[in-house]
């Protein structure tokens, strides 16, 4: 009896050992993974880091010659290696703030168009349409600007600004085509979409008791908008507008192709111009010296720097509106 | 009563202008679209996919080199892009909670809002000054960090929707947590991630920024890895910016092609999602 209980421990021990064994040998893939996933997920900060710090390196020398000079310096002299971004700043400070005041209005009042008014399903296909102009390749937009809609506004609307406004500094000068004014048009066309379909979402968050509740009191379906539905989404759409001046600042291409490329800071807008991301695009393959492509790094910088802020601004803004609703950042 | 009826009258002229402003929005697309069919349909033929750009003054040519050049960047760009984007989100979805993965959705978030023409500059100092030379690598580089934040923050919202109750069945079934996620998990939102990568494509195909200091471009057939190579974008940005009048049309041309092929992504990705709301 004795004998039997302790053999009978001994199989349990046995078998438990050979269990334990069994199950330290097995290998395991999930560790292995978790590993593998958690060293790609690190590399999307990574990145982010390597970026910045990788173009903090590079616009040293720049930065070590003329200092904080280097943002208000007009001259751009890649002869005499003498290097300032006010002119690019200017530009696209210019370029973008007045694309902006140009396509907030209509991207606000499209998105409250196709919401808000029109029946739903034709206000499904305007936004699709509208969403298929965000996707168009902005070197498309650039190549229709510069071959079309630079050559009608130097045959249409520059004279016409040329002879009837000339008293005002804006509009000094013969018309070229390429000019702030087409940077300005392209801008627009392009940051439409971004502002309209992302203002559309923060619109339809809005809760619908907000509406009955203004058309309950006798709104009409103005007043309505006007009172319960912009302003519960303001944030939100200020974030919206955050965000087409982020893509406006950052746009390249087309801008590259119709603002006409010239350093210079001029009130008018039918003058020619130059934007940060322009002149990266045109010199920095042929950079003629370290300290050229140091300052061209340098921009670049200033660029990612604004561009960050201005991304993470307009983040904060749509989330805090759309969060409620859906649980997620609006795109 | 004549309040009430000014107030309709504002209500409706309001109307009318938010109307106005919807077709000042569609203007310009609409106009966009005309050009590019009207132009690209009368400079396209054979030749175009064929041949590689003549020099100026030649009339003809086509850009054989920049579609295979685009299709060899988009390969290239993939197999780095698609990896890092579908296991980060892995890791997000499945095993990230608390700051760290909240620190890598912000990085994405952020790197996605970058300009193009930084991730240009960023693979010129990582790989095109350590290689001492233009390359197909370095554009493809560029083009997947463009890529990466997409395929990421899409795969992770797909795998989000994968009820939990798959998961917990497979793991019942003493199948080890790895390969629940990638035979299970993943495979039931595969046709959402596709939605994801075929959208991330459709956005690098029409990049041109980044590869302006990384692939360079090139007039003729590259012939490894290692050379600048062409592009479509980077012929068609070239061209229109050229005065002749041979290399416009060319360039009406690409973008026709480009846009069909964009638009058949971006609709290809709508079947995929649309399927899977169905289901």
């Amino acid at each position: 009896m004795l004998q039997n209980q302790a053999d009978i421990a001994e199989t349990v021990r046995a078998s438990a050992a050979r269990r334990d064994r069994m199950t330290a040998k097995r290998f395991s893939g999930d560790p292995l993974f978790r590993g593998l996933t958690v060293m790609f997920a690190f590399s999307v900060l990574a990145i982010l880091l390597l970026m910045v710090a990788g173009m903090c390196r590079e616009s040293l020398p720049a930065f070590a010659k003329f200092g904080w000079r280097f943002i208000g310096g007009r001259e751009w002299d890649a002869v005499q290696g003498n290097f300032g971004a006010l002119p690019f700043v200017w530009g696209s400070i210019i370029s973008s703030i007045f694309a902006l005041l140009l396509a907030t209005p209509l991207s606000i009042g499209t998105a409250v168009f196709i919401t808000e008014i029109v029946p739903y399903r034709l206000g499904a296909v305007i936004a699709s349409l509208v969403e298929l102009l965000a996707a168009i390749p902005s070197v498309i937009y650039g190549l229709w600007g510069v071959l079309i809609m630079a050559p009608w506004l130097q045959r249409t609307i520059e004279p016409y600004l040329a002879d009837h406004l000339a008293f005002l500094p804006f509009f000094q000068g013969a018309p070229y085509g390429v000019s702030m004014l087409a940077a300005i048009f392209i801008l627009m066309i392009m940051v439409v979409p971004i502002i309209t379909s992302i203002t559309k979402e923060v619109i339809l968050a809005v809760p619908q008791s907000q509406r009955e509740a203004a058309v309950a009191l006798g709104a009409t379906r103005w007043e309505m908008i006007r009172i319960a539905v912009l302003p519960y989404g303001k944030s939100g759409i200020l974030g919206a507008v955050i965000l087409g001046l982020g893509r406006a600042i950052g746009e390249t291409m087309a801008v590259t192709m119709v603002i006409g490329n010239t350093p210079q800071i001029s009130l008018s807008l039918l003058a020619p111009g130059y934007t940060m991301p322009s002149v990266i695009a045109n010199e920095f393959a042929e950079a003629s010296s370290k300290l050229h492509a140091a300052a061209l790094m340098e921009i670049g910088l200033i660029l990612l720097v604004v561009t960050l802020i201005v991304n993470i601004l307009a983040r904060l803004l749509i989330w805090s509106v759309t969060r409620s609703e859906k649980g997620g950042a609006g795109r | 009563m004549t309040v009430l009826l000014w107030r309709r009258i504002k209500s409706g002229g309001m109307t009318l202008i938010m109307g106005c402003f919807t077709l000042a929005v569609l203007v310009p697309l609409a106009l966009i679209f005309i050009h590019i069919i009207r132009m690209g349909f009368s400079s396209i033929n054979l030749d175009f996919f064929l041949q590689i750009p003549k020099p100026p003054g030649e009339s003809g040519g086509g850009m054989a080199n920049g579609m295979a050049g685009s299709a060899i960047l988009i390969f290239l760009s993939s197999l780095l892009g698609i990896p890092i984007g579908i296991f980060g989100a892995i890791y997000l979805s499945e095993y990230g909670s608390g700051r760290f993965s909240d620190l890598i959705r912000f990085s994405a978030d952020v790197l996605s809002g970058i300009p193009s023409i930084i991730t240009g500059m960023v693979a010129y100092t990582l790989l095109v000054v350590p290689l001492k030379g233009f390359s197909a690598l370095a554009g493809a580089f560029a083009l997947a960090l463009i890529m990466v934040p997409i395929v990421l923050r899409t795969t992770e919202e797909q795998l989000k929707l994968v009820p939990g109750t798959l998961r917990e069945a497979s793991l019942a079934l003493g199948v080890p947590l790895w390969r629940t996620t990638l035979k299970v998990t993943l495979r039931s939102a595969l046709t959402g991630v596709m939605t994801g990568i075929l959208l991330s494509i459709a956005r690098i195909a029409g990049e041109t920024a980044p590869l302006l200091f990384t692939a360079l471009g090139n007039q003729f057939w590259s012939k490894s890895l290692f050379e600048p190579i062409a592009a479509m974008p980077l012929q068609i940005f070239s061209f229109a910016i050229s005065p002749y009048e041979d290399w416009h049309r060319l360039a009406w041309a690409g973008a026709l092609v480009l846009v069909t092929i964009m638009f058949g992504l971006s609709l290809a990705a709508r079947y995929f999602g649309g399927k899977k709301r169905k289901s």
